[in-house]
């Protein structure tokens, strides 16, 4: 009869598990990359896939070189293979995809310590480190319409004050206009980011609070325009950005009162580097350096016990 | 209806459904009974009956070993067999098996009470200590060192803890349906000893018809209030149910007394009614034995010192994929690893898993994903403090508060990595506490 099992309790467990979460933000991503796909066809198609799979690839290479167990079955390499590629513009040659998704791999989260351990976002970073080291090639959009190379996204627009000229505000929300693959449609995103928190993969504070300090801000910055608000979100990263990179469970606070500063200080940078700083864009620079506070937030806001122990 | 409650917690499947619209029935008696004389938290008691002494229902076979301790009766008349040491969860015990003549004949002490009315506070009290009365919900704190505070922290609140938020467990609820009236007799013997002028009774919304016969019960007396609380793992934990009755919270390393108030649960509050009126002390309690991996789950009245291997057979015996035994709830019950060892004062329930419930997934990397920290129910950050402790850093997680963790598990529950979080802070718990009390 001593025959049962006996282990510390509890004896029961939640059925979320880290693959069922990687699955989600994948399923959430699934409408914006369909209509990557859709608007740029067969280019954005293979830039994914080959992204992906470079991804997938090194994760599996760096832990048989380390001897350890090979953990892609988890799908967080091909979150942040999928994370970059809508990352990039339509232009971009596809060895520029597995040579970004080697450096997210390897150097951003492997080098670290694996899955948790990185303290930048590995997608944002090869973006930067791509977008630093290639700036002509990170530099081609395509217009959807007309299928040409074009370079005049709403945020340069915005940035040399072109106004006239800024799509119109459906155009953004839809995303049919220049931009990375996966980014400029906030339609999309926002159904998945939806999806996200319905599902509770994310929470409120982050995506909530950073699209709405960089309304404000931009609100406040540029003329007291709520137009040119709205326009500001629905352009470039902010969707993307606030619902999949900045929810970065390894890179952002664990807590609801670090979570609420992370998001308002990436928000807020992201106001001003697009204002002030040399790049059009701010929204990949913001969080990045908001991951890099992350410690120090996670530091000064832990919550406060019951009992009021010190 | 106002539904109180805390701060973190995780909702768990209540997984009641098995039991909680079946009667209590009465166990059929085993034939000998194993009584531990560590039934309860503080010193073992002393046997005070020797090998071949015959006993009688009811009486003392176990005398307190102390102040902090709690004097233990026999659950059935019969022969003192054999008294011997058992290792029961890693601790040597003393046990009394006593042999039954399946009489039931009650020792000549237990007979009804009379002049109840003129019981003082301090009277009562004496009484709860003769009757060995402990926490019934699972702690086993003996009840009169709870009524017994120091004078300088004076009680004003008493609560009644019927929350009953562990999973699958449904003995208090049938306690409440079944036994309101002595409930609330009991409680009002409680209020007595401390002289408090009010009382909460605080029952999870999952058991609106337990809310229901309490507040009748409860009608006559202005001063006992049914509390409707959230269905919330842990409700019930002392600390989180005080707060969700009157917003007080229990300093950190303090007791409920330091901020004027006693807790006990239904079964214990049920306990007093029983010996002040009746004479009969705890030989007996409702133990719901359920589960996948039992054949016909059930609410049992079973004797303290029943072998769990009866109480299997009482429910028509294991499935043939059981695989985990379990006193006491899934959050909070200990596995143990064979059903030869007996039942206690505190065994509200025997919970049996099948394969493929008793299966935990494999554990992964955290992802730091922060669901521990919500769900914490005392505002700490399990992730670190494990982190910390799985490396042996016992120093740096000492910093991050173990000794403030009420080992809920809410943290393991709720990881997606499966990660060993509640176990790796009660390592460190263990070790700060072991550290400061060499100090």
């Amino acid at each position: 009869m001593e025959r049962f099992k006996v282990t510390s309790s509890p004896h029961i467990r939640d059925v979320d598990s880290v693959t069922r979460l990687m699955g989600d933000v994948l399923l959430a991503l699934l409408p914006a990359t369909a209509l990557a796909v859709y608007l740029y066809g067969l280019r954005a198609l293979l830039l994914i896939v080959v992204t992906v799979l470079a991804a997938v690839a090194t994760e599996a290479v760096c832990q048989k070189l380390r001897k350890q167990t090979i953990t892609i079955n988890d799908l967080s390499a091909v979150v942040t293979g999928l994370l970059l590629a809508l990352n990039l513009p339509a232009g971009a040659p596809l060895w520029m995809g597995a040579l970004g998704s080697i450096f997210a791999i390897f150097i951003v989260k492997q080098v670290f310590g694996g899955l948790g351990e990185n303290f930048m976002n590995p997608a944002l970073a090869a973006r930067v480190f791509l977008a630093v080291s290639y700036p002509k090639l990170m530099g081609q959009y395509f217009d959807p319409a007309t299928d040409a190379l074009s370079s005049a996204t709403p945020l340069a627009l915005l940035k040399e004050g072109q106004m006239s000229e800024m799509p119109s505000m459906f155009d953004s929300f839809l995303g049919t206009v220049s931009g990375s693959i996966g980014e400029s449609s906030a339609a999309a995103l926002l159904i998945g980011g939806l999806y996200l928190l319905f599902r509770k993969v994310i929470t409120w504070e982050i995506p909530v609070l950073f699209i709405g300090t960089v309304f404000v801000g931009t609100f406040l910055l540029y003329g007291f325009d709520a137009q040119v608000a709205l326009l500001a979100i629905l352009s470039g990263g902010v969707f993307l950005g606030g619902f999949f990179m900045a929810t970065d469970y390894a890179t952002s606070p664990i807590h609801f009162n670090g979570r609420i500063v992370f998001a308002l200080g990436a928000g807020l940078l992201t106001v001003l580097i697009r204002r002030f700083g040399a790049y059009p864009e701010g929204v990949m620079f913001a969080i990045l350096l908001m991951n890099a506070f992350t410690p120090a937030i996670e530091k000064f806001t832990a919550p406060k016990i019951f009992g009021g122990a010190k | 209806m106002e539904v109180k409650s805390f701060k973190g917690g995780v909702h768990v499947p209540h997984s009641k459904g098995l039991t909680e619209a079946k009667e209590t029935v009465v166990c059929s008696p085993p034939a000998s009974v194993f009584i531990s004389m560590r039934q309860h938290i503080g010193a073992p008691a002393k046997p005070v009956v020797a090998p071949k002494d015959s006993v009688k229902k009811g009486q003392l076979i176990g005398e307190a070993g102390g102040f902090v301790s709690a004097n233990i009766h026999s659950s059935v008349s019969g022969t003192v067999k054999k008294i011997h040491t058992m290792k029961i969860m890693g601790l040597d015990t003393t046990v009394i098996q006593i042999d039954n003549d399946f009489e039931e004949t009650w020792h000549e002490s237990v007979k009804p009470r009379s002049g109840i009315d003129q019981l003082s506070g301090s009277d009562i009290k004496n009484l709860i200590m003769e009757a060995g009365i402990v926490g019934m919900g699972g702690a086993g704190f003996p009840l009169h060192v709870k009524l017994s505070p120091p004078e300088n922290k004076p009680i004003d609140t008493f609560i009644v803890n019927g929350t009953e938020c562990e999973p699958y467990l449904t003995c208090d609820h049938r306690l409440m349906l079944e036994e309101s009236d002595q409930i609330i007799q009991g409680l009002l013997f409680m209020m007595k000893t401390v002289s408090v002028k009010k009382a909460y009774i605080g029952i999870e919304v999952n058991k609106p018809d337990a809310i229901e016969v309490m507040k009748n019960a409860a009608a006559p007396y202005d001063s006992i209030e049914v509390v409707p609380l959230a269905a919330k793992y842990p409700q019930g934990g002392e600390k989180q149910l005080i707060y969700a009755c009157t917003k007080r919270e229990v300093p950190s390393g303090g007791l409920p007394a330091d901020i004027g108030v006693v807790v006990a649960n239904v079964a214990t509050t049920k306990a007093v009614a029983d010996y002040v009126v009746m004479g009969q002390p705890v030989t007996e309690r409702v133990c719901t034995v359920t589960g996948s991996g039992i054949t016909t789950p059930k609410n049992l009245l079973i004797k303290v010192g029943t072998p769990l291997q009866h109480l299997i057979d009482e429910c028509d015996g294991l499935t043939a994929d059981s695989a985990k035994l379990i006193m006491g709830g899934p959050m909070m019950g200990n596995a143990v690893a064979s059903a030869s060892f007996p039942s206690t004062k505190t065994t509200g329930g025997l919970l049996i898993l099948n394969l493929a419930d008793a299966k935990i997934g494999e554990t992964t990397a955290c992802i730091k994903c922060g669901r521990c920290v919500t769900a914490c129910p005392m505002g700490l950050q399990p992730v670190y403090i494990s982190q910390y402790s799985l490396r042996d850093r016992m120093d740096l997680a000492e910093k991050y508060h173990p000794v403030d963790c009420i080992e809920c598990g809410s943290c393991s529950f709720i990881c997606p990595a499966n990660r060993p979080l509640v176990h790796s802070i009660r390592v460190a718990k263990r070790h700060v506490m072991e550290n400061r009390r060499k100090v």
